[in-house]
């Protein structure tokens, strides 16, 4: 009877990984092109808002990989701190980046977006200022990865930071919706697309989301993969230092 | 745990930087701000509830380096780590010893400050109160980070870029209180919420940041 503790094996888990990835990578891209090509070249354009409403088939799935980037990063970080499986917290860390890069892609393409519709850039919404907080979040998790050099005591540090982080990145979310709201009119848009929509946008739109939910783990794979080889790299050195 | 919290106080003041610093750090920021927008009274009597706010949570960030640093060099840590006293009271007792000398006096001087940007009249009873009420939970939240960071060389940058997010929410209620106090609006939501914060920081962290200083002291 195989359980998911037997990945937390480092080698079982490369075995599989590098079984996976190739299949993984490969439905990402599928899903992708054809999500992003349909959405952007076979669907009409919206009345009112011309062909600008195409961008959401980025922007919306990075948005909602963004968020979920940083939950994964909570579970694998609670994994460490409850069962300390080193593959949990590399993949943890691992998983940083790509959730910063979505969070960054989520906020770029809502202000490419925001420019013509909402004529600015950037507006203190609460919905696009908790996304850059999100983003000063992943900032310094990944800051404080890199300045301690002990990898269990950098895992275990920023575990606390993320537990500690995620409570407060809550916090923060509702306390933007009281802040715009007690100082003047609540968001003029809301980017809840998907309840109103209509089955031509939404079927690329279902690509997309899975395109990009198989492009986070394909890349977190990779990087764990990576982060893997670096340790036992590492190890070498450190023996070859011994001998 | 009351002697460790004397013996910060007065290593604190006796040391200097710990009562003088961060309020001329506070004064030094509310000078600079009308330089920064000019000196137009109305808008500055707008802006001053978020630039007292701002000024105090810098002030307050100042000094967190030295919160469990100083110890950590000479290896008081290490004694107070082996001593009967849970570490989670001493983070807590670190806590309440920068809040004391450097919250507090922030509380003090706040009005003064509040003057000089023209604060509304009716402002400056929140803002007291929400400084009071508000400035232990960025004790507590910097307490934590200072221990997250107390093993990395020159983390004041870090310490920096770890608190600051965390402080939104505080910063959030603080400021909408004196903001709207100042506009004669009822503000005690605000303050509750901020006084919730407060409560739950002081409540959680402390195990928090004993959780961290014990990876450092491993």
């Amino acid at each position: 009877m195989s359980s998911l503790w037997e990945y937390a094996n480092p080698r079982k888990f490369m075995t599989t990984s590098a079984a996976l990835l190739p299949w993984v990578s490969g439905i990402a891209a599928l899903c992708l092109g054809v999500g992003l090509v349909w959405g952007f070249f076979f669907t009409p354009d919206d009345f009112r808002m011309g062909s600008t409403v195409k961008i959401f088939y980025v922007h919306v799935p990075s948005a909602i990989m963004a968020v979920n980037a940083w939950v994964m990063m909570l579970v694998c970080s609670l994994i460490w701190v409850i069962r300390r499986h080193h593959v949990s917290a590399l993949a943890a860390k691992a998983a940083a980046p790509v959730g910063m890069v979505f969070t960054a892609i989520a906020l770029f393409t809502g202000a490419i977006w925001g420019q013509p519709m909402w004529g600015t850039w950037w507006e203190w919404d609460p919905r696009l200022t908790a996304f850059l907080i999100l983003f000063l979040f992943y900032l310094g998790y990944m800051a404080l990865w890199e300045a301690i050099e002990n990898p269990d005591s950098a895992a275990d540090l920023t575990s606390v930071l993320c537990l500690v982080g995620s409570v407060f990145a809550v916090i923060s979310r509702y306390a933007l919706v009281f802040w715009n709201q007690g100082l003047h009119q609540g968001a003029t848009l809301s980017l809840d697309a998907e309840q109103n929509i209509a089955d031509e946008f939404w079927y690329p739109a279902l690509f997309s989301l899975a395109g990009f939910g198989f492009l986070f783990l394909a890349l977190v794979l990779y990087r764990t993969q990576t982060e893997i080889r670096a340790r036992r790299l590492k190890a070498l050195i450190a023996q070859e230092r011994m001998a | 745990m009351k002697g460790l919290f004397k013996r910060d106080l007065a290593l604190a003041i006796r040391a200097g930087g710990g009562f003088g610093l961060g309020l001329a750090f506070f004064l030094i920021v509310t000078i600079l701000v009308p330089f920064g927008v000019g000196p137009n009274t109305a808008t500055l009597s707008i802006i001053a509830p978020g630039v007292l706010w701002i000024g105090a949570l810098l002030a307050c960030l100042l000094s967190l380096d030295r919160v469990f640093q100083v110890d950590w060099e000479d290896g008081s840590l290490d004694l107070l780590a082996t001593s009967p006293l849970p570490l989670e009271n001493v983070a807590a007792a670190k806590a309440l010893a920068h809040w004391v000398t450097t919250g507090l006096p922030l509380v003090v001087a706040a009005p003064i400050l509040g003057l000089l940007l023209n604060l509304p009249m009716p402002g400056y009873l929140w803002l007291m109160l929400s400084l009071a009420l508000g400035t232990p939970a960025l004790s507590a939240i910097g307490t934590f980070g200072a221990a997250l960071t107390v093993g990395v060389k020159r983390g004041g940058l870090l310490l920096s870029l770890l608190v600051l997010p965390l402080y939104v929410p505080t910063l959030i209620f603080g400021a909408l209180v004196v903001t709207r106090g100042a506009a004669g609006l009822d503000a005690t939501t605000p303050l509750a919420l901020l006084a919730g914060i407060t409560l739950a920081t002081l409540a959680g962290l402390p195990f928090a940041a004993a959780a961290a200083l014990r990876v450092n002291l491993r």
